[in-house]
């Protein structure tokens, strides 16, 4: 999957490191912001109220 | 006998490698994006609450200048200021009225039905113990005659901490006026603190008793 990703890659050495890290970011983020505060509410690992 | 399946990565060894490692690269992947997961729970959600008390303070600073009175605050609200100097000479929450999920990641939140600061009965709060800026992190350090200082619109309470307790998640006794005692009617004022215990975990949940040693009305 990656090396085929990294064979998809233009340019030289350097320009592909570049992207590839801009990509790696842009997935990060991605995640970060959209996604984890989603599932965010399904994790109960810190429940402090006490009810019945 | 054959090993089943070895025909198979005898026959197309390249196949077989390709997809072992998509299995290998997939995993990997799930792992980082797991362990990013959890970064984000014990950091990236307390960036919301620091956001979020900085408007809690703001209105409390707003509302100071309106006198508008305690019991009107409602759910979702800014109610007080939390100080507990034993945790830190900056240890400093806005405490919201209410204890929804909405309201906890905005910073400790009051039981609506409890006590408000400073009157007889108990005034209790929960906060999160780990995410969400985590102000209940570490309150299991608290000792006996540890202050907690609850600053309201028109006065300064201080509570003196009286013990610890370690209760199951239904152990609602820890509500009543009189902690641990329902029915009884109460003639001091207490406050009580929950929070989730052990850490990372929802089994149990710590509780941290006061009772109120002084209060001082707050000059203009």
């Amino acid at each position: 999957m990656y090396a085929w990703l990294w064979r998809k890659l233009p340019g030289t050495t350097r320009t592909r490191v570049l992207t590839a890290l801009a990509l790696v970011a842009a997935a990060v983020a991605v995640l970060w912001w959209v996604v984890f505060p989603l599932f965010e509410p399904v994790v109960t690992l810190d429940e402090v109220t006490v009810r019945k | 006998m054959a090993i089943p399946g070895a025909r198979i990565v005898q026959e197309y060894p390249d196949r077989m490698r390709a997809m072992l490692r998509a299995v290998g690269e997939t995993s990997i992947t799930a792992g980082l994006i797991l362990m990013l997961f959890c970064a984000y729970l014990l950091w990236g959600t307390g960036a919301y609450t620091q956001q979020q008390q900085l408007l809690l303070q703001s209105e409390l600073a707003a509302d100071r200048a309106a006198r508008e009175r305690l019991s009107a605050v409602r759910p979702g609200e800014a109610l007080a200021v939390l100080r507990i100097p034993a945790l830190g000479r900056d240890y400093e929450y806005a405490i919201v009225e209410g204890v929804g999920t909405a309201h906890l990641k905005r910073g400790p939140g009051h039981y609506p039905d409890s006590a408000l600061p400073g009157q007889v009965g108990n005034f209790v709060l929960s906060g999160h113990r780990t995410t969400y800026a985590a102000p209940f992190n570490e309150i299991d350090e608290l000792e006996r005659e540890d202050e907690i200082v609850v600053e309201t619109r028109e006065a300064r309470y201080t509570y003196r901490v009286t013990s610890q307790d370690i209760v199951r998640p239904d152990e609602v006794d820890v509500l009543a006026p009189v902690p641990g005692k329902p029915g009884i009617r109460p003639v001091r004022a207490f406050i009580t603190l929950t929070t989730c215990h052990p850490e990372y975990s929802a089994a149990e949940r710590l509780i941290v008793y006061g009772v109120l040693k002084e209060s001082e009305p707050r000059e203009e």
